[in-house]
């Protein structure tokens, strides 16, 4: 048998994860910084490291940009007392954090985020991408129920079961909002299937934002709910349960929590840029200007990245700038509004899709 | 290597699924029951229809189980330790077991229903285009009659669920 193949791939899979994990580190200093400059202050400025920091300008500069912060977070939540409040239920307890990250890091792995001749940049291409994206990332809920359950606490035990509510009612939504860009996407002809990699190729020269602004916006909105961002952050509504699933936890385990929410919003935000905003493709009209081999490769994952990048900045744009909805009217919009919404839209896009198939064609 | 990964899956799903309804904890039922599916979903991977693994893992794991989850929660069973199951439904179970295994049986002792060579499925369903079109031509009927059943039982579930007027205080997204 040969390892290499297997090695190959784990190699991929190891720099692929560091990578993310360094994008979601990096999300949290965004976070802090936009918050800081919408608030008008500074965010953090003050880390230092022992041996850059007295650089003359450059170690300033990067102190002052924060640049070490996530360095700090990171220590501090591994070298934090780790309590174990004496009333949870111990194995859940732990399991639950564990859950709640796995699933977010599991996605990446078909996720496209570049293109090198003709061939897709991702650990696995396969022909249903996007339905392993919804199905991995739907296991991910039961990390914040567990915890919220496990905790044996009032206000972690609220949290939980808002999440659980939230999460079933945005999915549908979310499901449904994808296929109009799906049925577009596959001509008759093409092979696109549900693959990623192909709703990509097929808007080299429009992007889908463009014919179908709806089902952006209603992905967009049930991917705020799906990620528990504000507006949509009532699992764990500080002002009213503490904080909510994870108010029992502490240290790594809260990190884990942390890091899985914000892997969540980046993997979000490029299943975003993938689906609607021509993924690495240059601009509307001008599909794919980079050079063939290794340059090309490079070049249009760090336009993919760029994109991605500007969906997670207006991610902390909109939570620093819209207030908390009320649990109410957090289940009014999902069911009584983007349900319908999504539905008719995909019924809209189907009855187009068959005129203009039959009659113009 | 195929024939080690069958083996450690169904017997995960078996183990878990047994778990399932062995245990005291509705919560813990719920946890092997996710376990379990994912076994299954893990099985499909393995007779390569991977929209079936996907569809096991979105539907049932992803969604029915959370659903339970919740009920569980809400209801907050304190006294499940207690519950005994009754002898009819122990010895029900028991028969619905015995028969279900002398069926499965029979059918590998006449080799009548043993695994046929090469399935023509094996390679249609692996890609989702050729299974959605199976389903909406050949198997356009008992897909439809599915949908039909399903809506017959939610139908169902709303008209119990909301006896008379006045009962239609208690829904489960208000908390």
């Amino acid at each position: 048998m040969n390892y290499l193949p297997i090695l190959i791939a784990l190699l991929k899979a190891v720099i692929m994860i560091s990578v993310v994990m360094g994008i979601a580190a990096y999300a949290v200093l965004a976070e802090r910084k936009i918050a800081g400059w919408i608030q008008g202050r500074y965010g953090p400025n003050r880390t230092v490291l022992p041996f850059i920091g007295v650089i003359p300008i450059l170690g300033n500069m990067l102190t002052r940009l924060g640049i070490f912060q996530p360095v700090a977070d990171g220590l501090k939540f591994i070298f934090k007392e780790d309590p174990v409040p004496g009333h949870v239920n111990k194995f859940y307890y732990f399991l639950a954090p564990c859950v709640a990250f796995i699933p977010a890091m599991t996605t990446m792995v078909v996720l496209p985020f570049g293109e090198m001749d003709g061939v897709p940049l991702v650990l696995a291409n396969i022909d249903i991408g996007m339905l392993f994206i919804l199905a991995v990332s739907s296991l991910g809920v039961y990390g914040i129920i567990l915890a919220g359950w496990s905790a044996n606490s009032k206000y972690p035990f609220l949290g939980g079961i808002r999440a659980s509510a939230q999460m079933i009612s945005y999915e549908l939504a979310m499901g449904l909002s994808i296929l109009p860009a799906f049925l577009w996407a596959n001509a008759p002809g093409s092979e696109t299937g549900l693959s990623l990699f192909n709703v990509v190729q097929s808007q080299d020269q429009l992007w889908m934002v463009f014919w179908q602004p709806l089902s952006a916006l209603i992905f967009l909105v049930a991917l705020f709910a799906e990620t528990n961002r504000l507006p949509f952050d009532m699992p764990e509504a500080e002002t009213e349960l503490v904080s909510g699933y994870h108010t029992e936890y502490g240290s790594m385990k809260f990190g884990l929590f942390f890091v899985g929410e914000y892997t969540h919003i980046v993997i979000g935000s490029g299943v975003l840029v993938v689906l609607y905003f021509g993924g690495w493709n240059f601009l509307p009209g001008i599909p794919f200007p980079w050079p063939a081999g290794w340059a090309g490769g490079l070049l249009s994952t760090l336009w993919f990245l760029l994109k991605v990048f500007s969906v997670v900045f207006f991610f902390m744009w909109i939570r620093w700038t819209l207030p908390r909805f009320r649990y109410d009217q957090v289940m009014r919009l999902g069911w009584a509004i983007l349900l319908p919404l999504a539905l008719a839209n995909l019924v809209l896009n189907a009855i187009l899709i068959a005129l203009f198939e039959n009659w113009l064609v | 290597m195929e024939d080690i990964l069958f083996y450690i899956f169904a017997a995960g799903t078996l183990l878990s699924a047994f778990l399932m309804v062995a245990s005291r904890n509705p919560v813990n039922s719920a946890m092997f029951l996710i376990v379990s599916f994912v076994g299954i979903a893990a099985l499909f991977v393995m007779l390569e229809s991977y929209f079936l693994a996907v569809i096991q893992v979105l539907v049932y794991a992803g969604a029915v189980v959370v659903l339970f989850l919740f009920i569980i929660m809400l209801l907050d069973v304190e006294d499940s330790d207690k519950i005994r199951p009754k002898i009819f439904t122990i010895v029900a179970g028991g028969l619905a077991f015995a028969l279900l295994a002398i069926g499965v049986l029979g059918l590998f002792a006449s080799g009548a229903g043993g695994p046929e060579p090469e399935l023509p499925m094996r390679t249609a369903a692996s890609l989702s285009r050729n299974f959605g079109y199976q389903l909406f031509t050949k198997y356009m009927l008992p897909f439809q009659m599915i949908g039909f059943l399903l809506l017959a039982a939610m139908v169902g579930v709303i008209y119990i669920s909301k006896k008379g007027p006045t009962a239609s205080s208690d829904e489960p997204e208000k908390e």
